[in-house]
C-alpha cells in the first residue's frame, strides 16, 4: 500500500535533469573511492557472511539451507547479537566491557528469581532485570569515567564478581526454571505468517516513506542529496532481502507438520529490529549519539568543546549493560531457565567479536548497531555451519578466532589506510 | 589611522575604542611570575600579531585572555567594561574564541559536525542537520573558502590547511568579536599558509578583532596592523606593523629596543624597557623567568 504511493511520488522526481545511470556509477564511483580511502564499513563483513553462506551451502547442501535451520540460526544468534549491541556504544568510546556476558547472565537470574520465586508478573521482572543491568553499569561507569580505572580491568573484575554472584544467586548446580509463557515465547514462537508479511510491508514502506522524505527536504532546502535512483536501487535491494527472508520463514518448517506446525517469523526478530532502529536513531540523531561519537574520535577536542565527558562515558558502560541486561532474557528465555553458566563461555567474547566484524573499530569514534547484526550473523552462521558438518568444537572456536583476527586486522588496516589518505 | 578599510559586516564600534585592553596584567604560577604589567589592545577589524621567543609568556597572556587561567592582577576591559573572564565559557560568553594549535577537531566526524561540535542546533529533541549544514555551508561561502568539497567530508580527510580553515570557521560562528589564533600556520606547506593568511586578512576585513600569535616575521608584517612584542613576560611595545621592518621586530623580540630612526615609532608599554639606549642592554634587571632560550643579542 505504501509502496505504491511512493513510487507515485518517485516518478516526479526521476524526471531530474541528469540521466539515471549516470548518478548510479557516480555512487557506485564514490562509494569505491571512501572504501578505496580506507573507509570499509561493514564491506568485508558482508562479503565474509556472502562466502560463508556459499561454502556451507555447498558443502552441506540440505540441512544447512533448509528453513528450520535458517531460522534456528537468527534464534540462535539473537542474543549474542544483542550483547554486542551495548558493547557498540562501549568501543565507540574506545573503552570495553568484558563483563557484558555475566551482566546478562545476573540480570536473567534477576528475571528469574523475582518471577519464578516471588510471582511478579513478567514485565515487572524485565523491569528488575533491567535496573540490574543499570546498576551493574552504573558501578562499571562510575569507576572508568570518575576514579579512571581503565575499563578493561574494571569489567575484568566485574566479570568475575558477577560470576559469582550468579552462583551465589542459583546456588551451586542449581537452575531457576523461567516460568511466564510471554518470556517463553520471545525465543520460541513465531508471528503468524500474515502478521510477518504486514511487518515486512510496514518495515520497507516505512523505509521508503523515510528516506524519501529525507531526499526531498534536502532537495527543497538546496542541500547536495543522493540521486533518485540511488535511493530506489537501494529500496529494491532491501525490498528483495526481506522478501526473500520473509518468504523463507514463512514456509511450513516443522520436520511433523502433522503434530506441530512451525512457521513464520520468529518473534525474536522484530524484537532485534525495534532494538536496531532505536539505538540506530539514537546515536545518529540525538545530541548524547553526536558527542559519544566526538569522545571516541577526540576526547580532548570533547571535553573543549563544552560536552561533559565522564557523563557521555557514563552512560555509555550504563546503556552497555542495560542492553546485556535485556539480552539476558533472551539468554533465560532459549533454554526455558537461568543456571550458573548463563551468559558465560564464550558469549561475551562472541558478543565483541561480533562487533569487531561488523565493523565497529576497537580504537573508538567508529561503529554503528547494525555492525552487530552483520557481525552475529556471521559468527553464527561458522558456529552453526561448522556444526552441521559435524566439525567439533575445536575446529570452531579456531575458525572462529581466525575469522575475528581477520576482521580485527581489516580494521587495523583500513586505519592505517584513512590515517596515509586523510593526511596526504 | 587604520591601515585597513573596513568593509562589511559588523563595523567597528562607534566609540573607536580596543575591543580588547589589558592593562598592567600579571600572572605568576608559584613563585615564578611569567606575566609582569603587561599591556595589550586589540580592535575591531584590526590583526594584532603577538610575537615574542619562546618561553616569553604568549600561550600564558591568550590563557589568560580565553579564561583558561584568570591573570592574578589588572585590568581586563573588554569593549570599554572591566569584565571578570575565570572561565573559558565567560570568555565565549564575551565573544572571545581561541583556535589552538592543535586545532582540536573529531576526525571521525565531518565538517559540519564539527562546526557545532557542543553546540548543536536541535528541533523537538533531535539534531537539525539541514540548518547546521546551511549554516556551515553558509560561514565557509562566508570567508571565500572554496577547496572544500562538501561540508560532509570527514575531517579526516581533509588537509592541513582545510583543517585550520574548519577551526577557524568554528571560532567565528559564533558571532564571536575576537579571534585568537595561536600558529595557524606552523604545520602548513607555502600554498596552504597562504590560504589561511588570505583568510585572517578577510577575518579582520569583516570586522572581527583578531590577535594572531606566530613566530614567521615575514607573515606577520604581512598581515597584521599592529604587532606586540613580549620579552622575557614583558610587553616590550606595541607598534603599528607599517612603521617597522622584519629587522626592527626580530630585535625587539631578541630583547632589543628601537632606535627612533624616523622618530614615527609608536611605542607603547612599560617605558623602563625602552628608549633607555640603543642598544641591548634595555633588558630587565630581574631575573626573568621562564627563559627557555637565550636571546641573541643585536649588535
Amino acid at each position: 500500500m505504501s509502496q505504491s504511493l511512493s513510487e507515485k511520488e518517485l516518478e516526479n522526481t526521476l524526471d531530474a535533469p541528469e540521466s539515471p545511470g549516470g548518478a548510479l556509477a557516480e555512487a557506485v564511483r564514490a562509494y569505491f573511492g571512501r572504501v578505496r580511502g580506507g573507509d570499509v564499513g561493514p564491506l568485508p563483513a558482508i562479503l565474509g557472511l556472502v562466502v560463508l553462506l556459499a561454502v556451507f551451502s555447498g558443502l552441506q547442501g540440505n540441512t544447512f539451507t533448509n528453513s528450520f535451520n535458517f531460522a534456528n540460526l537468527l534464534i540462535q544468534s539473537a542474543p549474542v547479537i544483542v550483547i554486542a549491541m551495548g558493547i557498540v556504544f562501549v568501543l565507540l568510546i574506545g573503552e570495553i566491557d568484558l563483563s557484558a556476558g555475566w551482566t546478562a547472565g545476573v540480570a536473567g537470574a534477576t528475571l528469574g528469581v523475582v518471577c519464578t520465586n516471588h510471582g511478579w508478573p513478567w514485565y515487572l521482572g524485565v523491569v528488575a532485570c533491567l535496573a540490574t543491568g543499570a546498576a551493574v553499569g552504573l558501578i562499571n561507569g562510575l569507576l572508568v569515567a570518575w576514579v579512571g580505572i581503565p575499563s578493561f580491568v574494571v569489567t575484568l573484575a566485574a566479570y568475575l564478581a558477577l560470576q559469582g554472584l550468579l552462583l551465589k544467586i542459583i546456588g551451586e548446580g542449581g537452575t531457576i526454571r523461567i516460568q511466564s509463557q510471554t518470556i517463553l515465547d520471545v525465543m520460541a514462537k513465531n508471528l503468524p505468517v500474515w502478521l510477518g508479511w504486514v511487518l515486512f510491508v510496514v518495515v520497507v514502506g516505512l523505509y521508503a516513506l523515510v528516506t524519501f522524505r529525507q531526499m526531498a527536504t534536502r532537495r527543497a532546502r538546496g542541500l547536495v542529496t543522493q540521486a533518485p535512483v540511488v535511493w530506489l536501487v537501494k529500496l529494491v535491494c532491501l525490498t528483495l532481502l526481506l522478501g526473500i527472508c520473509t518468504y523463507y520463514l514463512s514456509g511450513e518448517r516443522s520436520r511433523n507438520p502433522a503434530l506441530t506446525s512451525i512457521k513464520g517469523i520468529p518473534i525474536v526478530i522484530p524484537v532485534v529490529l525495534v532494538l536496531l532502529v532505536g539505538f540506530t536513531m539514537l546515536l545518529t540523531r540525538t545530541l548524547f549519539g553526536r558527542h559519544v561519537y566526538a569522545v571516541g574520535g577526540n576526547a580532548e577536542a570533547a571535553r573543549r568543546a563544552g560536552i561533559n565527558v565522564p557523563r557521555i562515558r557514563l552512560l555509555c558502560f550504563v546503556i552497555c549493560s542495560m542492553i546485556a541486561a535485556g539480552a539476558g532474557v533472551l539468554l533465560a528465555s532459549r533454554v526455558n531457565s537461568v543456571t550458573p553458566t548463563t551468559g558465560g563461555g564464550e558469549t561475551l567474547l562472541y558478543a565483541v567479536g561480533a562487533a569487531v566484524i561488523g565493523g565497529t573499530s576497537l580504537f573508538g569514534g567508529k561503529g554503528r548497531p547494525v555492525d552487530a547484526i552483520i557481525g552475529g550473523l556471521v559468527i553464527a552462521v561458522v558456529a552453526n555451519g561448522m556444526g552441521l558438518l559435524n566439525k567439533s568444537a575445536a575446529v570452531v572456536y579456531m575458525v572462529t578466532g581466525v575469522v575475528l583476527l581477520i576482521a580485527a586486522g581489516v580494521d587495523a588496516l583500513s586505519r592505517r589506510r584513512a590515517a596515509a589518505s586523510g593526511r596526504a | 589611522m587604520t591601515t585597513t578599510t573596513t568593509e562589511a559586516g559588523r563595523a567597528p564600534s562607534a566609540t573607536e575604542g580596543p575591543l580588547l585592553e589589558l592593562r598592567g596584567v600579571n600572572k605568576s604560577f608559584g613563585a615564578v611570575q611569567v606575566l609582569h604589567d603587561v599591556s595589550l589592545t586589540a580592535r575591531l577589524g584590526h590583526v594584532t600579531a603577538l610575537v615574542g621567543d619562546n618561553g616569553a609568556g604568549k600561550s600564558t597572556l591568550i590563557k589568560g585572555i580565553a579564561g583558561i587561567h584568570a591573570f592574578d592582577g589588572g585590568e581586563y576591559l573588554f569593549e570599554g567594561h572591566p569584565v571578570h573572564v575565570a572561565s573559558p565559557r565567560q570568555a565565549n560568553a564575551l565573544g572571545i574564541e581561541v583556535v589552538y594549535q592543535d586545532l582540536a577537531l573529531c576526525d571521525n566526524l565531518d565538517i559540519v559536525e564539527n562546526l557545532y561540535l557542543g553546540r548543536e542546533a536541535l528541533t523537538a529533541g533531535l539534531l537539525d542537520e539541514l540548518t547546521m549544514e546551511e549554516r556551515a555551508a553558509e560561514t565557509l561561502a562566508g570567508l571565500s573558502v572554496r577547496t572544500v568539497k562538501s561540508v560532509r567530508q570527514k575531517v579526516a580527510s581533509l588537509s592541513g590547511g582545510q583543517r585550520q580553515t574548519v577551526a577557524i570557521a568554528r571560532a567565528v560562528l559564533w558571532n564571536s568579536k575576537l579571534v585568537i589564533l595561536d600558529e595557524p600556520t606552523a604545520a602548513l606547506g607555502v600554498a596552504q599558509t597562504e590560504q589561511v593568511l588570505q583568510l585572517v586578512r578577510r577575518l579582520a576585513e569583516s570586522g572581527l578583532a583578531v590577535i594572531l600569535i606566530s613566530h614567521n616575521m615575514t607573515e606577520v608584517l604581512r598581515v597584521a596592523d599592529e604587532i606586540a612584542v613580549l620579552y622575557l613576560g614583558r610587553m616590550t611595545a606595541q607598534v603599528k606593523a607599517k612603521d617597522v621592518n622584519h629587522n626592527q621586530v626580530v630585535t625587539l623580540i631578541t630583547g632589543g629596543s628601537l632606535v627612533e630612526e624616523g622618530g614615527h615609532v609608536e611605542v607603547t608599554g612599560p617605558t623602563d624597557d625602552i628608549d633607555t639606549g640603543p642598544q641591548a642592554d634595555g633588558r630587565p634587571a630581574a631575573a626573568p623567568p621562564a627563559a627557555a632560550t637565550e636571546p641573541e643579542e643585536q649588535p
